[in-house]
């Protein structure tokens, strides 16, 4: 059964990643280009008798297809296969939600605490952006981010469940909702922020990285939230039908 | 007539019977911990850390990693 959601949630998210890679295509691309082409100028006017060219390891044309291909067709997959996990906890405990609207929360919170909550703090940096020396600073913080935010969206969904007898569904929600941004918030004021743009970088550049990021992600979580939703639903009815053969009156 | 249409569509809107707790753990444990590891190896590996040395894997999923938003170099 959890071995089944596994492997659809996974298949879900590879497909998830073909999405995703079509619009990172076309939306992304010209602005990695415009940072490499930007990181270039730089060093070349930085050290023209300086250190010589880094050998290029794997070709532009190859980041830019396969690689970036593979990288979000492997990252899909692994989502796609943390979402089942999720969705395997949560189908059937969340009130009287069917399997799609429960893909769709899963989702939807999962997106808000992967994606949004962690960039808000760290947005997406194109090359040529951030220093090399901070990395593994800007490393460690982006994904103490990622993982509060994560644990922490998890615990509010577990708070919800715990008030919704008393409170009710929405409002036990909607209190969990705000305990969530309300530690976010502290969280943000709390570490420290990284500005390392360099001062000729093009902001129109960089904004529509950033928001070209922000929309990858977007593709990506809602392609695996829609398309988990119907595998769900349709696993779900074939599944009920073998069991009642007898017609609707068994139907509870 | 609208009521058969109801009732035969009522089953996928009803409420599924939750998996154990004790089914999930099992798959979540390694499931979750392979899945883990390889949101690390297109996210970090050989950026501020490496397990595997050199610089393919980084070099690959290079544009995906700085799409995806995580911090690449």
């Amino acid at each position: 059964m959890v071995g089944n959601l596994l492997l659809r949630g996974m298949m879900v998210g590879v497909l998830a990643g073909l999405l995703a890679f079509c619009f990172a295509k076309v939306f992304g691309e010209p602005y990695v280009d415009y940072a490499i082409a930007f990181e270039e100028h730089a060093s070349h006017a930085a050290g023209a008798a300086g250190a010589p060219e880094k050998p290029e390891i794997v070709s532009r044309a190859t980041q830019a297809g396969v690689g970036l291909f593979a990288g979000l067709a492997i990252y899909g997959a692994a989502v796609g296969g943390l979402f089942a996990l999720a969705f395997a906890f949560a189908n059937g405990r969340l009130g009287r939600m069917g399997p799609r609207s429960v893909a769709a929360l899963i989702a939807t919170l999962g997106f808000v605490a992967v994606v949004l909550v962690p960039q808000l703090k760290y947005p997406a940096n194109p090359p040529a952006v951030g220093s090399a020396d901070t990395i593994m600073a800007r490393t460690e913080l982006f994904f103490a981010m990622l993982t509060f935010s994560v644990v922490l969206m998890i615990a509010a969904v577990m708070l919800a469940r715990r008030f919704a007898g008393r409170l009710g569904d929405w409002n036990a929600a909607t209190a969990a909702g705000l305990v969530y941004l309300g530690v976010v918030a502290v969280m943000f004021a709390a570490l420290p922020d990284i500005e390392e743009i360099p001062a000729s970088f093009s902001p129109v550049a960089l904004w529509n990285f950033r928001i070209a990021s922000i929309g990858v992600q977007a593709v990506l979580w809602s392609s695996v939230g829609l398309l988990f939703g119907a595998v769900a639903e349709y696993a779900a009815r074939t599944s009920d039908a073998s069991r009642h053969p007898s017609g609707a009156a068994a139907f509870r | 007539m609208t009521n058969a249409a109801y009732v035969t569509t009522a089953p996928t809107t009803a409420r599924a019977e939750p998996i154990p707790v004790s089914a999930i753990l099992p798959w979540a444990a390694f499931g979750g911990l392979m899945l883990l590891l390889t949101v690390y190896f297109v996210g970090a590996e050989e950026g501020a850390t490496s397990l595997i040395g050199g610089s393919f894997v980084h070099e690959f999923v290079h544009d995906g990693r700085h799409l995806l938003g995580f911090p690449c170099h």
